[in-house]
């Protein structure tokens, strides 16, 4: 048995607390009296079948949808009630599942419009951050960090799926979160490519709070620094990755499920 | 990568205009004033085609211009062009302000509907009002402009040269906007709204400016119409007008402020011509231009510049 206390989220300051989240839709429970509590720059892996409730979550946090009850802070301030925009100005951002791009915008100007927006949130016209000359820079040091100068020009409708991906977490990333949430951020990408992309991320995201949900374990074993394990809407395990792989719990309910 | 002509090219076809004003036949200097007035209306739509929005209903704001210029003439005894130009402006502008709250919460077929639903609003409204004439209309007419006395007969060429000199200034700021972050952000949110008001922007904000800017530009081209023809009728709000704004929007194209004014033009040139020649087969030879357009050119006229520059 894994024990219900976080390895290393409840002790002091923590950066992300969610208190009593429940949601649910219709008769199906997709949260239930989660308590959740993150430290800062900590890895945090979300596993769980599909339906358990993961992505309700990231949801919830990025006020993509409201909890029926309950409470989610960041740094000490409430998220519960805020529309996406709100929260990601708070400094938590996130990507999708399925990657959500400017389709008809080639990769340069995506990620151009996502350092524009920053600059013009941060009244940065006197500054001239919004000029094209600093405004290019930010974006082309995105680019290189990312891998993606190859695909600068190209439109990102027309991406290979992997680079989509990268893209969409570059994107969570122009904004400079405290708190990153990421969806998925392997599915769709074949098994070679897996780690590389994962390596890119975690570099990037390097100092920033992540919160992942992955179904391959041997990601999860790798980056994660704790694991929380979702079933039916509840955290049934809550630890360090070696101690919850091997919960007998999470083993019938998610790891089983997925190598059945 | 080539340079950015289209501010040069636009200063130097507007003072080839400007210099033609005293000199052009009276009826083209009309012809030409009538094209500049519908493509600074439809150079509005084209700002809010950016944001992936097509108004069905611009001919609110082409008629509200329009009868708070004629108003100002007809019945408040302001007599001065320029004044009744900026009245039909801020009284689009304002109107759109309003209305903009609303309809900039709505998208695709939903907005398109509800900006037609507006403007034949005003149209029963002007239909069932006699003291503003009704189906008839009213006449109006400037006797100064900018505080300079109009003398007989050159009233028409003063509103042309207005129009010019406000086409320049609205293609200007259009193209300058467009080319910014904030053209690229409009882009953006036809492409993926989610997604912009996941970099902490908002999708509400930058659609309601556009969708104000597109009524101030529509009310400007209204004052201008009616300047130029010297009287105002419910036609300008009806469903029709609006309709002969969004095809000229796809005849010229999105690509290019120059595109709506090039297609306005095209667009006022066939009609007069068939007018003239073919009065019976007006209709049809509109619709046979629109297919042979969706069908050889969707990226509309300015497709033909674009493609001969880059053969260049």
């Amino acid at each position: 048995m894994v024990a219900r206390r976080a390895a290393e989220g409840d002790n002091v300051n923590p950066i992300l607390v969610a208190t009593g989240v429940n949601r649910s839709f219709g008769a199906v429970v997709a949260a239930a009296d989660l308590n959740v509590a993150v430290a800062p720059e900590s890895i945090v892996g979300l596993i769980g079948a599909n339906g358990a409730g993961k992505t309700t979550f990231i949801n919830m946090v990025t006020g993509y949808l409201k909890p029926s009850s309950g409470s989610i802070r960041c740094d000490g301030r409430e998220l519960t009630a805020l529309e996406p925009r709100r929260v990601t100005q708070l400094g938590v951002s996130r990507s999708f599942q399925i990657p959500q791009l400017f389709n008809t915008l080639s990769v340069r100007e995506n990620l151009l419009v996502a350092v524009g927006i920053v600059a013009a949130a941060a009244h940065a016209w006197a500054h001239s951050d919004l000029s094209p000359g600093r405004a290019g820079t930010a974006t082309d040091e995105m680019l290189e960090r990312f891998g993606l100068g190859s695909y600068r020009d190209r439109p990102a409708g027309l991406l290979p799926e992997g680079v989509r991906k990268l893209l969409d977490v570059a994107m969570a990333l122009v904004v400079k979160p405290r708190v990153l949430l990421l969806d998925e951020p392997t599915s769709g990408v074949s098994a070679d490519e897996k780690f590389a992309i994962m390596d890119l991320v975690m570099g990037a995201a390097r100092g920033v709070t992540v919160l992942f949900v992955e179904h391959d374990m041997d990601i999860v074993g790798r980056y994660a620094r704790r694991v929380l394990a979702f079933a039916d809407g509840r955290i049934i395990a809550d630890g360090e990755p070696a101690a919850v792989l091997a919960d007998a719990e999470v083993r019938r309910y998610v790891i089983g499920e997925d190598h059945a | 990568m080539t340079r950015d002509h289209t501010p040069l090219v636009l200063v130097a076809i507007c003072a080839c205009l400007l210099a033609a004003a005293p000199v052009a036949p009276q009826w083209l200097v009309f012809l030409l004033t009538l094209a500049l007035a519908k493509g600074l209306v439809v150079l509005g739509l084209v700002l809010l085609m950016r944001t992936g929005l097509v108004s069905f209903g611009q001919g609110l704001y082409f008629g509200l211009g329009a009868y708070a210029a004629a108003l100002l003439s007809a019945r408040g005894g302001v007599l001065d062009g320029l004044v009744m130009i900026v009245a039909g402006i801020v009284v689009a502008a304002a109107i759109a302000a309003a209305i903009g709250l609303l309809l900039a919460r709505y998208r695709e077929i939903f907005f398109a509907m509800l900006s037609l639903a507006f403007s034949m609003i005003l149209y029963g409204l002007l239909v069932k009002s006699s003291t503003l004439g009704s189906t008839d209309g009213f006449n109006l007419h400037a006797k100064s402009f900018a505080g300079v006395a109009l003398a007989d007969g050159v009233g028409g060429r003063v509103f042309y040269a207005a129009a010019v000199i406000a086409a320049l200034g609205a293609g200007l700021a259009v193209h300058r906007y467009l080319g910014s972050h904030y053209g690229r952000l409009a882009t953006a949110i036809r492409d993926n709204e989610l997604r912009v008001e996941y970099l902490g922007a908002s999708v509400f904000r930058v659609v309601y400016a556009n969708y104000v800017a597109a009524g101030a530009l529509g009310g400007l081209g209204g004052a201008l119409a009616a300047l130029a023809v010297g009287h105002v009728d419910p036609e300008t709000t009806y469903w029709t007008t609006s309709g002969e704004f969004v095809f000229v929007a796809v005849l010229g194209g999105t690509g290019n402020v120059l595109a709506p004014f090039l297609a306005a033009g095209v667009f006022e040139a066939v009609r007069t011509l068939a007018n003239q020649y073919a009065p019976n087969v007006w209709q049809m030879t509109l619709g046979v231009v629109m297919l042979l357009l969706i069908l050889f050119l969707p990226a509309g006229l300015w497709s033909l510049v674009a493609r001969r520059k880059a053969t260049t």
